[in-house]
């Protein structure tokens, strides 16, 4: 599967299906701070994903105060 | 494709997202919902908002402040929006184009003020000058400006962005200090008072990723990218190592900063009026300059651009090399 990561934005390659909750792990990404996106729309932990899905892995903390 | 195991706790449809602090699933249609009670609910408890108010939205083009006013409209209130061009390079231009396409296809106004168009400095020259970190810098300014903004343009309420995890932090680095004034200070509502508007913070019963998913879900477009001058700040630290306590004890967050709203808040308050802890609203006066409160002669904002527009303008990579690691 085809991964997108932000902040910097990147691009890796992952072969073979996993579910979300352990791509996460794999990529050492907390959950809490992170939403994943598949081809266009959310998914939760426990979605299976596939060999040919398009991911986005966005964070979702901001700085500031 | 392969469908999500999970199924959404009211409809038992396809879930989208997994919220492990109310130990549920939602679809789409359901998680906007709960989204939606908890906005009403920060609202009604602490008396934030009424449909008749003229309400101004701080918006930075990210997505908590996008969130904020694409919700206000959506449960019908009043509400236009406020962007402060800040000069920080790249990421101000694009967060500004976040901010004006989100208004222009909601047909809502968006009130623009820059920095450096209007008083002659950016973020990273205010830094560079005063001394401060490019986050103090900023904050003054933004603070300054939403106010007068606020006032000049008569609004009864401003209302920021800000989230769970945004009044956790806060409230982390406050308690690690136990800066009492603060702490008496920390609060949802601020209420009008001596040339200050009343600001009002509705998502104060939502967390970041939750902010995130709703404009993931509402079609809202908004700056992913982290602001290039927060890098290493002690806020995100602090939100860091609340999200892993998060993970091990879902709830955490919420539990920590809505209970110390409920159990701590009237405490410091009551301490605040016998007396025994600093209110921080003594002696304002008009600043000399502008006429804004402040308890010096001049206030911090004039200050930062007296020291500012004087010297020119510095590029965004000097601050940043030079701000990392002492925050």
């Amino acid at each position: 599967m085809k991964v997108l990561l932000r902040n910097p934005a990147r691009e890796i390659e992952l072969a073979g299906r996993r579910n979300v909750n352990a791509l996460l792990a794999e990529l050492a990404l907390p959950r809490e701070s992170h939403l994943v996106i598949r081809n266009g729309t959310l998914v939760p932990g426990d979605a299976e994903l596939a060999a040919d899905d398009v991911i986005e892995i966005r964070p979702v903390i901001s700085g500031g105060s | 494709m392969v469908a999500a195991a999970s199924k959404c706790r009211v409809c038992r449809g396809p879930a989208i997202i997994d919220l492990p602090r109310h130990n549920a699933h939602f679809c789409a249609e359901h998680f906007l919902d709960l989204v939606r009670r908890q906005v009403m609910k920060a609202i009604d408890k602490f008396d934030m908002l009424a449909k008749t108010d003229r309400v101004l939205v701080a918006v930075s083009g990210g997505k908590d402040s996008l969130a904020v006013w694409d919700l206000l409209i959506d449960l019908g209130y009043q509400a236009d929006g406020l962007y402060v061009g800040l000069g920080i390079g790249d990421y101000s231009d694009t967060s500004a184009e976040y901010a004006r396409r989100f208004a222009s296809e909601r047909g809502l106004k968006l009130v623009e003020i820059s920095l450096r168009g209007e008083y002659g400095y950016d973020v990273p020259t205010a830094a560079k000058a005063t001394k401060r970190v490019p986050c103090s810098a900023c904050g003054i300014s933004k603070r300054h400006l939403f106010d007068k903004a606020a006032l000049d343009g008569g609004y009864n309420v401003l209302v920021t962005g800000h989230n769970l995890d945004d009044e956790a932090a806060v409230l982390f680095g406050n308690t690690l200090r136990w800066d009492v004034e603060y702490l008496a200070r920390q609060l949802p509502v601020l209420p009008a008072r001596n040339g200050f508007p009343k600001k009002v913070k509705p998502l104060i019963r939502l967390t970041e990723r939750e902010m995130a998913a709703w404009c993931i879900v509402r079609g809202i477009d908004y700056i992913v990218d982290e602001c290039p001058m927060a890098a290493g700040n002690k806020h995100l630290a602090y939100k860091a190592a609340l999200n892993e306590i998060e993970t091990e004890s879902p709830g955490s967050k919420a539990a920590f900063y809505l209970n110390f709203l409920e159990n701590m808040s009237p405490v410091l308050a009551a301490a605040t009026v016998a007396g025994t802890s600093a209110s921080g609203s003594e002696a304002l006066h008009a600043c000399s300059s502008c006429g804004a409160p402040t308890t010096g002669d001049i206030c911090a904002f004039c200050n930062i651009v007296n020291k500012a527009s004087a010297i020119e303008p510095v590029p965004v990579e000097l601050v940043m090399s030079h701000s990392k690691g002492r925050r």
